[in-house]
């Protein structure tokens, strides 16, 4: 008789009931599912596709895209990537400070302030990261954009995941990737002009969860430009909910360059980008849940982190086009 | 640990899974007695698996079960593909023959000791919320949209109540994902064999697909092993739609984004593509199951997602090449009742002490 422990698992549905039931499974099935992942650490180089499913078991099976199992496509980021390079050279002039803390091999959850009606900062550290360190960076992002026909499917080629926990789980612990996250959401995008630099609410410290689950530590990034790119002059609200958009923006761009140039153009804002060290957590992996208050006080102090940083860089700033 | 003699009841003999599971217990030694509901006959020979004419929602099973005794159900009519029939029919038969299922084989000094249903990852539902995998404990991000989900869905809470309420009895309900495969008929296996492969437009999601052999193989894993407990079944890994279409050589059909469901019922009227609401929305957003499980108590899948498509596909180009091979069995009662129970006719050994007892 093999020894028996008791499972919860889910009936799915049935709203309203308890939904754990009583159903009870052998210990074996109990063995750290991230332990079959263990075969796919190790250093990487750019082109990966790390899915550690497909094509295991059938030696003869040839993939006709290389698509991996989050929908990134390592072929279609190399397009988007060299036409990206005169942006991130000559538009955005981007800078990096500290690049060298971001790991090499191992999973870590970057952190950064998220800012623009459309965001740059996303791309210009994916790109930058992917570029110099040759790893390749996931950013997680609201499901929003899997709803939109044509441009979520480019959104996931290129590397964009919807930003679930159980997601974030398994490209951090299982797969050792890195994931960008951005932790202010939407808030931090929708800010207007006259609140820039000054960071929101870290959403309720799920980021540290996840990387403390993942066992993985946080590197924060503080990023100066973004704000500059395109910014929010004052929001209509009605037209956001009218259009099923997180928020409507009439962006300085608009008003200058009208709603299609406006909306495709951000303005060339010089960017500097800070990574800060990284934040290791001592708290064991794989726990069912971590102490809020702790949670909360590593949200509120890598935020108060990046926000210093980024009193820092402006103090040293000049010119927002000029750097 | 094998239970010597096993007596199994399996409900939807006449259906391509219950015909193939139960002929994949006829070869199991440890199993003595096979009995196979159903309201139609047989497709496949069977050779000492006993057919039982019933009604869908099983009116008669109670007396079955105390006559024969069985130990173990095998519930493998559920449906999964709302294409085969309507939403009353698919009612009655997943959600009240599930329920009179369970009610027969948890009554006062029941034999039954083993219950093993197959489900769907339809379950799990499909909605831009939910995470690239599905654990069997995620629950489901947004509430059943189809009658076929509703269906499952009720169904596997009457299997939760019953396992509960039965705590001697092992329950394996297991989930399986698109089923790829030459002999069955599914939406997706019909409208590629025809060279078209439905998508929505500005959408390629990642799907999942086990081989029919890997389904019947799963079946039968957890008929024989001691398996309590939820299972998700699958292939590893996942193919962006575009890709299985690639592979199968299937012309792209792609339907608007918006009002998806209202020409996708156009086409259903053609008769050529019949893509259901739950398949549509799969072609959305995609799922994964994530088959981990299973596979840590030592289940091995013959073939990945890209393998079940590979497969599928040559198998196809085959058929096409050299004709679809013409099914030859034919259900007689009279020729079944001579061969399983004459005297006249020889029997091996394994099978010979357990005919008699019928």
């Amino acid at each position: 008789m093999q020894p028996k422990i008791r499972l919860e698992g889910t009936i799915c549905g049935r709203p309203g009931t308890d939904t754990k039931e009583l159903l009870e499974l052998p210990v074996m099935a109990q063995n750290n599912r991230a332990e079959s992942f263990a075969s796919s650490k190790g250093n990487t180089i750019v082109p990966i596709k790390r899915s550690t499913d497909l094509g295991s078991q059938n030696v003869n099976s040839t993939r006709l895209s290389d698509v991996d199992e989050w929908g990134r496509s390592e072929s279609l980021r190399s397009v988007a990537r060299r036409g990206f390079q005169f942006f991130y050279d000559s538009y955005f002039r981007v800078e990096w400070e500290g690049l060298e803390k971001i790991p090499t091999e191992g999973g870590a959850l970057l952190v950064s302030n998220h800012a623009g009606a459309i965001p740059m900062d996303a791309p210009i550290i994916m790109h930058g990261i992917e570029e110099s360190v040759g790893r390749p960076v996931y950013g997680l992002a609201d499901h929003f954009f899997r709803k939109l026909p044509v441009a979520g499917t480019m959104w996931s080629r290129l590397g964009g995941v919807p930003a679930h926990p159980d997601n974030a789980y398994r490209l951090l612990r299982d797969q050792r990737q890195l994931a960008l996250v951005f932790p202010e959401g939407t808030k931090g995008t929708s800010k207007v002009f006259t609140q820039r630099y000054r960071l929101r609410r870290f959403g309720r410290g799920g980021f540290v969860e996840i990387a403390m689950k993942a066992g993985v530590p946080i590197i924060p990034i503080a990023v100066v430009g973004s704000e500059e790119t395109m910014p929010i002059v004052f929001k209509i609200n009605s037209l956001a909910k009218l259009t099923g958009l997180p928020y409507f923006p009439i962006t300085a761009n608009w008003l200058l360059m009208g709603p299609v140039l406006g909306t495709a153009l951000s303005f060339p804002a010089k960017f500097k980008l800070r990574v800060l060290d990284p934040v290791h957590f001592n708290v064991p992996p794989d726990q069912e849940r971590y102490s809020k208050s702790r949670v909360m006080d590593e949200s509120e102090s890598i935020r108060v982190s990046i926000q210093e940083a980024l009193y820092d860089m402006l103090a040293h700033r000049g010119n927002p086009w000029l750097g | 640990m094998e239970i010597l003699g096993r007596r199994v009841l399996l409900t939807g003999l006449g259906t391509f899974w219950g015909g193939k599971v139960a002929q994949s217990l006829e070869s199991h030694p440890d199993v003595d007695v096979i009995v196979g509901m159903d309201v139609t006959e047989p497709i496949v020979e069977l050779e000492r698996t006993e057919f039982v004419r019933a009604d869908e929602t099983y009116s008669i099973l109670s007396r079955i079960v105390e006559a024969t005794q069985v130990d173990t159900i095998v519930h493998t009519f559920m449906v999964v593909d709302s294409t085969q029939m309507r939403t009353r029919r698919l009612h009655e038969i997943n959600v009240i023959g599930t329920m009179n299922l369970l009610a027969a084989a948890g009554c006062a000094g029941t034999p039954v000791r083993r219950v093993i249903v197959k489900s769907s990852g339809l379950v799990y539902g499909c909605s831009g919320r939910d995470p690239l995998w599905f654990s069997e404990e995620t629950p489901r991000t947004e509430l059943p949209q189809t009658a076929i989900e509703e269906s499952l869905v009720s169904a596997e809470g009457y299997l939760r109540d019953f396992a509960q309420d039965n705590p001697h009895v092992t329950v394996t309900l297991l989930r399986f994902s698109s089923v790829l495969g030459n002999d069955i008929s599914t939406p997706f296996t019909e409208t590629l064999s025809r060279g078209f492969a439905p998508s929505i437009f500005g959408f390629d999601p990642q799907l999942q697909f086990i081989d029919e052999d890997d389904v019947v193989a799963a079946i039968e894993f957890a008929t024989s092993a001691d398996v309590p407990g939820i299972y998700n079944v699958a292939g590893d890994g996942l193919i962006p739609w575009s890709e299985v279409a690639k592979i199968c050589g299937a012309t792209n059909l792609a339907l608007p984004p918006i009002g998806t469901e209202f020409f996708a019922s156009l086409m259903r009227r053609t008769g050529l593509v019949k893509f259901p609401p739950e398949v549509l929305q799969l072609l959305r957003f995609g799922r994964g199951i994530d088959n981990s499980r299973l596979k840590d108590l030592g289940f091995v899948y013959k073939y990945s997602s890209l393998g079940a498509v590979e497969r599928f596909a040559k198998t196809r180009r085959l058929s096409k090449a050299i004709g679809e091979s013409q099914k030859s069995y034919t259900y007689d009662k009279d020729v079944e009742s001579f061969f399983h129970h004459s005297p006249a006719v020889v029997r091996s050994t394994q099978s010979d002490s357990t005919s008699d007892t019928f």
